[in-house]
């Protein structure tokens, strides 16, 4: 045990040590931050406030179309289009539109906007939204449709709910978030199988090319050496987990610090980080309010349990299962390739299943799936997202933890006794037959 | 004297081969023992199922008195196997840390005895450099430092000086004999009859997995001397014509003489002595173990086998 400990501290150390692992660890966050900061602030910055002017002689508009913001104003004159022109030249305003006092709201009759410059597609559209709805609420009050009924359509977002036989109201954004929460859980587990196990496969094949692996066990046993380099890379993986998750909230709820004053122009902006959204959100009582139902119907505490337990249990299960393939296989990389495309295929299958598995928790194939200790770290997180019992019972909860376990302790153990072999092995790349042979032989 | 190792009747066999059949022999604490035989002999299986990487198929190993308890008795062993190398990227100091307190000793026990055998070897300087920019035989160094670090009761050196210039190399061989004056006992496993015959007491030499020869150097050598003289005289005779010897060899003035079988050595210097001829030198011409050991594995189908054979 005490030699396991000694292994895994080296490999942790040794590769946390690494300035590779200080760059990937901190710089990468900090790269992907500051490029997400640029886009938002030159998104920010580059909204120039564009201004139209509009005459307006059949006087269809009252003088408002829509509220003015920063971003597109719509501003009202008496003037005609010849001295209109003359003022756009001298930069008064970016467009003018003229509103000819024939102009009737039965769609026949066009608005005809002139700009200096070339229009943007995102300000044709800003002016499109805006007058089209101004034009549909006048061609509605036309239709002698009161103000009050046209608020009162506006107001009648939920009208059909869904619920659960047990009466629990479930609204959109639940099944959203729990959506949103079972797929990033889900690809997250995927993500650490592969690099995970990918970084014990290499650590063992380094052992191997520098032929330090017999002096390691003419001291501690295969076995583990093994364990000792799974257990040391899985600690890189916690801790490199921790660092980004830390950082990356970290530094989005710094962000209006960096930037002040960019939380009041940042209203509307469509790309914003989880954090902004939060806070603007918080302006937005009604969307917070089912945001918060939302959240707080997803089980949080125990979706994190079930997360580490499922990224512990499947890092375990495949990583010695990685590390046979890397003690089988000598300098050639490529030997590598063709042993592993047995291992990457339940992985593989087991994101494929995921992805039906976030939108119906409840089909056999999820099922299935989520207690199949191969696909279960990744399906299961998509389950478990919709809480149970609505996304899987406990029963099947407990089954898949239980067949986890002693499916890691099962390829711990067949993968130990190929590592015993292969570690010592070098000529041949063996044959899956010979690695099956030397996984069930007596020791 | 303490026997420090004994194997009985110990076998492994593959899939397809015998690589270690029914071996038996003993080690005296303290000796240095020469384990010889051509490539695939079996001596790396061998080895191997001393320092309790594989486990025999049958029979018994005796460590230090007691039946092998690899688990525990794995501290007590420094191997230096053939195939061996070190983590390219680790500082020495840290590498050597490492291995120290994977045989079982404490960091502060480890650190002393670190800076003892990088003072006695002269690599004090090397603390922080990585085993990437150390050449092969100052890697060689450090691999051997690290074997003998934890003063194990056995080590087992397998071509313990390839790679080793002639100053480096008996730097190491004077260790060597320092290790088991201080009661190690060493096996050495080479192909390099030279190194055998100045150093180890006592050799074993296997073949096609079986023991074919033990004993002491100078048994063994006894054991296949040819009764061959080499006789040097003042001047060259007319003609040599003695009953007791034939005339292997002529070159001037030296003779070598293959005594016949019922006579000594004396027969042929009173020879020499009734012809009046000035006799300069004479001695017993050994075999050299390079001789014994060709002459013992030629035509034995000794076909080299894989490094490691795909059965483990």
């Amino acid at each position: 045990m005490n030699k396991i400990l000694l292994v895994a501290r080296r490999e942790f150390l040794s590769r946390v040590q690494k300035k590779t692992f200080l760059l990937t660890t901190i710089g990468l966050p900090l790269i992907i931050f500051a490029f997400y900061a640029a886009m938002i602030y030159f998104q920010v910055k580059s909204t120039d406030n564009y201004k139209v002017a509009v005459a307006d002689y059949s006087n269809i508009f009252n003088g408002k179309i829509g509220s003015n913001n920063d971003e597109l104003s719509f501003e009202f004159l008496k003037a005609d289009t010849s001295l209109l022109k003359t003022k756009l030249e001298a930069k008064e305003f970016d467009a003018f539109l003229v509103v000819p006092a024939t102009f009737s709201l039965d769609g026949k009759d066009s608005l005809f906007f002139r700009s200096a410059k070339a229009m943007g597609l995102m300000t044709r559209e800003k002016i499109q939204t805006r007058v089209n709805k101004a034009l549909e609420e006048k061609r509605l009050l036309s239709l002698n449709v009161s103000k009050a009924q046209l608020d009162s359509l506006d107001n009648q977002k939920e009208l059909i709910k869904f619920s659960s036989a047990s009466g629990k109201e479930e609204n959109n954004t639940k099944v959203g978030i729990s959506y949103a929460v079972g797929m990033i859980s889900g690809f997250l587990i995927y993500i650490i199988l592969f690099i995970y196990g990918t970084m014990v496969m290499r650590g063992v094949m380094e052992e191997k090319v520098s032929r330090i692996a017999e002096v390691i066990i003419s001291s501690v046993k295969p076995f583990q050496l093994m364990m000792g380099k799974i257990t040391g890379i899985g600690a890189v993986g916690l801790i490199q987990f921790l660092i980004w998750i830390v950082l990356v909230f970290g530094l989005q709820f710094l962000l209006p610090f960096i930037f002040p004053g960019l939380m009041d122009q940042m209203h509307g902006q469509p790309i914003q980080p989880a954090g902004m959204q939060a806070a603007q959100a918080v302006k937005n009582s009604g969307m917070m309010g089912e945001l918060a139902s939302g959240l707080s119907q997803v089980n949080f505490p125990l979706i994190t349990g079930c997360f580490i337990f499922y990224f512990l249990g499947g890092y375990f299960l495949y990583s010695s299962l990685f590390a046979a393939v890397g003690s089988a296989v000598n300098e050639d990389p490529q030997d590598a390739q063709s042993l592993l495309f047995p291992i990457m295929m339940p992985i593989i299958f087991a994101m494929v299943i995921m992805t039906k598995a976030v939108n119906d928790p409840n089909s056999s194939l999820a099922i299935f799936g989520s207690i199949f200790p191969f696909t279960s770290p990744i399906v299961m997180m998509a389950r478990i997202a919709h809480g149970i019992p609505d996304g899987v019972t406990y029963f099947q909860l407990i089954s898949s933890m239980v067949l986890l376990v002693l499916g890691f302790l099962a390829t711990t153990w067949l993968a130990g006794k190929v590592y015993r072999v292969g570690i010592l092995m070098y000529g041949k790349k063996p044959t899956w037959k010979e690695m099956i042979k030397w996984a069930f032989r007596k020791s | 004297m303490n026997k420090i190792l004994e194997l009985k009747n110990l076998k492994k066999y593959y899939a397809t081969q015998k690589a270690v059949e029914d071996m038996s022999f003993s080690i005296n604490q303290g000796s240095i023992f020469g384990l010889l035989g051509p490539n695939g002999a079996g001596k790396t299986t061998l080895l191997r199922m001393i320092t309790g990487i594989f486990f025999p198929d049958s029979g018994q190993i005796i460590f230090d008195g007691k039946e092998f308890d690899p688990l525990n008795d794995i501290v007590k062993i420094g191997y230096m196997p053939e195939e061996r190398g070190l983590y390219k990227k680790m500082k020495i100091g840290e590498q050597a840390l490492y291995l120290a307190q994977l045989k079982g000793l404490s960091r502060s026990e480890a650190m002393q005895k670190i800076k003892f055998w990088f003072n006695r070897l002269e690599m004090d300087s090397w603390w922080n450099k990585k085993v990437e920019d150390l050449s092969k035989g100052m890697s060689q160094k450090l691999q051997f430092v690290t074997t003998v670090l934890h003063e194990p009761k056995l080590i087992i050196l397998d071509e313990p000086f390839s790679g080793l210039d002639p100053l480096n190399a008996n730097l190491i061989k004077d260790e060597i004999y320092g290790l088991a004056q201080r009661g190690s006992t060493i096996i050495f496993s080479t192909h390099r009859m030279e190194q055998v015959e100045e150093i180890c007491d006592h050799i074993i030499l296997m073949n096609l997995g079986q023991k074919v020869l033990d004993g002491t150097v100078s048994d063994v050598k006894q054991q296949f001397k040819e009764n061959k003289f080499s006789i040097k005289l003042k001047e060259i005779p007319a003609s040599v014509n003695g009953s007791c010897f034939d005339i292997a060899d002529q070159k001037a003035n030296a003779l070598t003489v293959k005594i016949k079988e019922g006579f000594g050595s004396n027969d042929v210097l009173q020879y020499f002595l009734q012809q009046n001829l000035t006799i300069e030198s004479f001695n017993e011409i050994l075999p050299s173990l390079n001789d014994i050991f060709i002459h013992l594995v030629e035509g034995t189908r000794a076909k080299t086998r894989a490094f490691q054979s795909s059965e483990a």
